[in-house]
């Protein structure tokens, strides 16, 4: 469904990705791990079109991304979770997922959509009329990804939605993860909480200096003596 | 100096404001969703009025019908200016971006310079000279149009930003811009409508001043260095900032003329502005800044 191949990225004259191939099949959850500064970010972000690769290429359903600009690649179905949240703090919630159905292929559907996901995050749905910035970080995750939902997105890339989560939250987000993917949508997972997400993922990939050094089965890595050792601190 | 007179000045001066409050809007727009400050937003302001003092002198259309043109193509000369000079200088550093909107100003200002020489010239209207009495108050007609006007393009303004998709989406981009374009909304086009509202209403207030307000090639500049104090003194990117900013320079400014001398003014208004600086330098309405 997506696939990369021999993706280098740079910042300026500083080369953060070297040559990064990997695929992603309809349906699974994949995994992306790798330490700080691994790279992680900056593949999802030249996925979405924030970041040109110099050399290789994207394709999604067989057609190439790495030439649309962000609104395009949405509209094509992928839709990423930022880290970090990204909400538009001062518009209330609701203003917050009105926007994530800003494409044509999501605005038609997006009165029912909008009920689809609040159904899914109850929360939200108590939370519509305050401003999203007013919300509690695991609130803010939970409306980001209701905001992505709302694009209707065919593959769901995900930037460490666990990041700086009570553990209790984070079980909720993984668990939200999983009924997502349940209902058809492909998810791409990076994370920090590497026993975590490779325990919800059929396949991983580890990233490491920009460079994929290692992958397999979700059960595999975790096995993995490199794994332990460069991610698990043991 | 009787009641009247200072209630009648007071009145003029909010009038005014409201005219201000219009400049200012748009400059805070530009600034608000780019982080851009817009030097060429007086020199566009002064093409406005230009157009509508030649569409009102040559065609007879009065600048409230020429609204009906000069609208629409203020608009689209701010989006392409957005598209052909600003995009390319989003990402340079803040100082190459503040030489493009002045090198532009000066640009636009040397053209009309050619095209209409440097005397100021003044269209007189048949209500140039009207006024309004209010009870003891003495309104000024043209200003009190434009304040009227003002206010409306303010109210429109802030419906589109608070209901429409666009608007919404406008807002978003300029709180964060990479979420913005990852819910899939074209930032760089939300710019260019922003740039383009933005001299939408500088075209509106051009229109609505020249009536009562002179035009030359640098008449921009005086203008848009008040707006310039309304938008700092306001608050930076904040609507009601410039409202309120617009407001109450034309007040000082107003009063300032009839208890000093009526070129000594803008002296008040710059007190003023270093008085809210000293003591609250985020501006009134302003978010305090981290």
């Amino acid at each position: 469904m997506l696939e990369l191949e021999g993706v280098d990225v740079f910042y300026g004259d500083l080369q953060a990705l070297h040559g990064v191939s990997l695929t992603v099949e309809a349906s699974e959850i994949v995994t992306l791990v790798g330490g700080n500064g691994a790279g992680k970010t900056t593949m999802l972000r030249t996925v979405s079109g924030l970041l040109r690769p110099r050399r290789g290429e994207i394709r999604f359903e067989g057609r190439r991304l790495d030439r649309l600009t962000p609104d395009r690649i949405v509209e094509a179905g992928v839709v990423q979770v930022p880290e970090g949240r990204r909400l538009f703090p001062s518009l209330t919630v609701r203003e917050n997922l009105d926007l994530g159905a800003y494409t044509r292929r999501a605005r038609p559907a997006r009165a029912r959509t909008l009920e689809d996901v609040m159904a899914r995050f109850p929360i939200l749905r108590e939370r519509a009329g305050q401003r999203a910035g007013s919300l509690s970080g695991g609130e803010q995750q939970m409306c980001v990804i209701a905001r992505a939902l709302m694009a209707r997105p065919s593959l769901l890339m995900l930037d460490e939605p666990s990041l700086g989560l009570a553990p209790m939250v984070v079980q909720e987000i993984f668990r939200i993860i999983r009924e997502i993917n349940g209902r058809g949508v492909t998810v791409l997972l990076v994370e920090q909480n590497v026993r975590q997400a490779l325990a919800t993922s059929r396949r991983g990939y580890v990233l490491e200096t920009g460079r994929i050094v290692l992958s397999g089965t979700g059960q595999e890595l975790l096995e993995s003596e490199q794994t332990l050792k460069a991610y698990l601190g043991r | 100096m009787s009641a009247s007179v200072v209630l009648s000045s007071l009145a003029n001066g909010v009038m005014l404001g409201g005219l201000y409050a219009l400049v200012a809007l748009g400059l805070t727009l530009i600034f608000g969703v780019m982080k851009i400050i817009n030097f060429a937003h007086g020199a566009l302001m002064m093409w406005a009025m230009y157009a509508s003092f030649w569409l009102a002198k040559l065609g007879g259309v009065d600048p409230y019908l020429s609204l009906a043109v000069t609208l629409p193509v203020g608009f689209a000369a701010g989006y392409a200016i957005q598209r052909a000079v600003i995009t390319p200088v989003l990402e340079a550093p803040e100082h190459n971006q503040l030489l493009m909107t002045l090198g532009l100003a000066l640009f636009l200002e040397n053209l009309a310079l050619l095209a209409f020489k440097a005397d100021p010239r003044t269209l007189l209207v048949s209500y140039s000279q009207a006024s309004v009495s209010l009870g003891p108050i003495l309104l000024s007609l043209p200003r009190l149009l434009a304040f009227a006007g003002a206010l409306a393009v303010t109210l429109l303004l802030f419906l589109f930003l608070k209901f429409t998709d666009l608007g919404k989406a406008l807002r978003a981009a300029a709180e964060e811009r990479d979420g913005a374009a990852l819910v899939g909304i074209p930032v760089r086009r939300v710019y260019a409508v922003a740039f383009g509202i933005g001299t939408a209403c500088v075209t509106a207030a051009g229109a609505m001043a020249v009536p009562f307000f002179y035009v030359s090639p640098e008449v921009g500049n005086t203008l848009v260095i008040t707006a310039f104090v309304v938008v700092v003194l306001g608050g930076m990117g904040s609507f009601a900032g410039a409202l309120a900013g617009g407001l109450l320079v034309g007040v000082v400014e107003s009063l300032g003329g009839l208890f000093v001398h009526g070129s000594l003014a803008q002296i008040g208004i710059f007190a003023l502005f270093i008085l809210v600086l000293l003591f609250k330098p985020s501006g009134l309405l302003g978010a305090p800044s981290a």
